[in-house]
């Protein structure tokens, strides 16, 4: 059973955490990491820090810019990705990418050092089902689970199709744009669980714009295998960047608040 | 070929949420093209609002000054003084067909905002431009144009704030807002259908110049030139000669010189990779992030390139150069004066290479240039650059 099927094989829905490695130092984000993992979260979502991230709102671009800054290359991310690995032997990773990162290093490259680094699975954003050929073959070679998006938007019959190709866990998108805070989570959220509940036995976490706990009680109650928050702890990592121990407090704080809010399925 | 390709360029490389909107788009730009009454509605714009078709000038002091026949096609002298309106019009009309209530736009010298803020007010539609903070500065009398003309500008902070940073902006709120909200890209780029979309609108251009010459030297041209940054009135002037045998030459932002990184020449200079939306080619770094371009034309300055022209370059179909911040301003005031048409800085960098292309020519090459826009809102850019006129 690989690391993904076994977190979503517990009875619990996960919580799970994204940073963007290299924000806001290289050195400093595997302090970032290891205060999340120790705060709880049950998968750990690294972005390789891309210099136009189109997918992402405000906060996360941002920190993109400041990884950028620091100086943070994807070997960088993968040297990251083997100190965490080494960290928490256990806990599954998924890397999270544009596209172009991985065309321009080579996919068969991408993936073979992903998996070498000991990352569970991959993300790439921007690669729609219609373009998800070019990176398939590597992803099933070197063992890398390729997590499919479904968005609001996103018909049955596409749905069908992504879903065909997903594995590890299927991305559940809360609303239509970017990532980012929200006071209130759209109510569609709701259908949207139970219309792909109904299409796969893949988990299903649903992320963008959760950042409160009353949020994450509202998606686990949906059903949802999971959650994912990344614009809130990204936001504490901006707020506290010349702060290092605020910024730990602040992380772990703000991370057991929010699993508070997980609902244990009846 | 795959549709939505160009050889192996272009493609969809979006995230999930914009598939819909852009499968939608696909869905309705075949049925408006066939529909008669979009197309009699596209013709009475484009003919009595925007001013088509434009004159094919025979430049005759050019032509003795460099010892060829040159001449210009003058999409300056479209309504709003650039080639930009073909493709706003056309899109703005799509928009209409397609129920959407609101129009979104990206620009970088302004031409193509100010285009989208006149479609957007003919057509009686909503206009927000997103601006890259440093061109709202250098291009201040677009921003007022825009704004005159009933569009909100939105300067764009993040990143390098020029027209990649703009282009994200609006990216973003497309995703957000896609069901209302029609995002009328401005140039040959992007993901498909949209480089299809513009190079379509845009190729009223060439079939126009492609008639006009025939009538006035009996003959297709010797070579047409056209300046490339996305690409878009370069593909529109070459598309209908793409079966010619006529050399066609495009001309990128040279900036300080290809020899150093200040520069936005993405097809002389760059290599293949994937932005915003396409695979074409791009100026990049070893890892695949987007550099820092250059360039004194503002609607040249962008590290990427239309897909389309990807492909013409490794077929070799169309030769593509580029040529200095330099020469280009050098082009600006030599058109000025020897023919008193002072063009867009972004068409400079044409009669620029021209120039240089007129030496292979003999006194009957026949030589054309798309000039793609007029200079008015340069003007005070180049003033404040050299201290003065002279």
């Amino acid at each position: 059973m690989s690391r993904i099927e076994g977190l979503f094989a517990r009875e619990n829905p996960a919580f799970i955490g994204f940073t963007v490695a290299g924000d806001p130092g290289i050195e400093a984000s595997f302090g970032v990491a290891t205060t999340m993992i120790d705060a709880g979260v049950d998968l750990l979502e690294i972005a390789v820090p891309y210099s136009d991230p189109v997918a992402d709102g405000p906060v996360i671009e941002r920190a993109h810019a400041r990884a950028l800054r620091a100086g943070t290359t994807p070997d960088d991310v993968f040297a990251l990705v083997r100190r965490v690995r080494e960290y928490a032997p256990a806990l599954p990773l998924v890397l999270f990418t544009y596209y172009n990162i991985v065309y321009r290093r080579g996919a068969d490259r991408f993936f073979a050092e992903a998996a070498a680094a000991g990352a569970d699975g991959v993300l790439v954003v921007d690669l729609p089902s219609e373009e998800s050929g070019e990176v398939a073959p590597y992803a099933a070679r070197h063992g890398i689970d390729r997590i499919a998006l479904i968005a609001p938007t996103t018909s049955p019959e596409r749905q069908h199709a992504i879903l065909r190709e997903a594995s590890g866990f299927v991305y559940l998108i809360s609303l239509e744009g970017v990532t980012g805070e929200r006071d209130r989570l759209p109510s569609g959220i709701v259908g949207l669980v139970g219309a792909v509940r109904e299409k796969t036995d893949l988990p299903l976490a649903v992320g963008f714009g959760i950042s409160r706990q009353e949020h994450v009680r509202t998606v686990t109650a949906t059903g949802a295998n999971g959650v994912i928050v990344g614009s809130a702890l990204v936001r504490l990592i901006e707020e506290h960047s010349s702060d290092e121990t605020g910024m730990h407090e602040a992380l772990a704080t703000a991370i057991t608040a929010l699993r508070d809010g997980l609902t244990p399925r009846s | 070929m795959k549709a939505g390709r160009y050889g192996v360029y272009g493609g969809q490389y979006v995230p999930e949420t914009l598939m819909s909107a852009l499968i939608d788009l696909e869905e309705t730009y075949g049925r408006v093209r066939e529909d008669p009454e979009f197309s009699r509605r596209l013709d009475w714009y484009l003919h009595e609002y925007a001013g088509r078709e434009t004159p094919l000038t025979y430049c005759e002091n050019l032509s003795r000054d460099l010892g060829c026949r040159i001449y210009l096609k003058r999409e300056d002298l479209l309504h709003g003084g650039a080639h930009k309106l073909n493709n706003t019009l056309g899109q703005a009309l799509m928009a209409k067909f397609m129920g959407k209530r609101r129009l979104i736009a990206e620009t970088g010298a302004g031409q193509h905002g100010v285009a989208t803020a006149i479609a957007g007010a003919a057509l009686d539609l909503p206009v927000e431009v997103y601006m890259g903070e440093v061109d709202t500065r250098r291009q201040a009398l677009n921003v007022f144009r825009m704004e005159l003309l009933g569009a909100r500008v939105v300067p764009v902070a993040s990143g390098t704030r020029t027209l990649k940073d703009a282009i994200n902006a609006a990216m973003r709120d497309w995703v957000a807002n896609l069901r209302e909200t029609h995002y009328l890209l401005g140039s040959c780029v992007g993901p498909h259908p949209f480089p299809r979309i513009v190079r379509d609108f845009q190729s009223v251009i060439g079939e126009e110049a492609r008639r006009q010459v025939l009538e006035r030297e009996g003959r297709l041209p010797d070579t047409v030139v056209a300046c490339v940054g996305g690409g878009s009135n370069a593909i529109g002037i070459f598309y209908p000669f793409v079966g010619d045998d006529v050399a066609l030459v495009g001309v990128e932002a040279g900036g300080d010189g290809l020899d150093t990184p200040r520069h936005g020449a993405s097809l002389c200079g760059g290599s293949v990779g994937v932005f915003q939306g396409a695979l074409s080619y791009l100026l990049q770094d070893g890892d695949g992030q987007a550099l820092e371009t250059h360039s004194v034309a503002a609607g040249l300055d962008h590290p990427s390139v239309g897909p389309e022209h990807a492909m013409l370059k490794d077929s070799g179909r169309v030769r593509y150069e580029a040529v200095t911040d330099a020469e280009a301003l050098h082009a600006f005031r030599y058109l000025s004066r020897t023919e008193g048409i002072i063009p867009a800085l972004e068409s400079a960098h044409a009669v620029a290479y021209a120039l240089r292309a007129a030496d292979d020519l003999d006194k009957d090459g026949v030589l054309v240039i798309n000039l793609s826009g007029r200079g008015d809102k340069d003007v005070a850019d180049v003033a404040s650059l050299h201290g003065g006129v002279a």
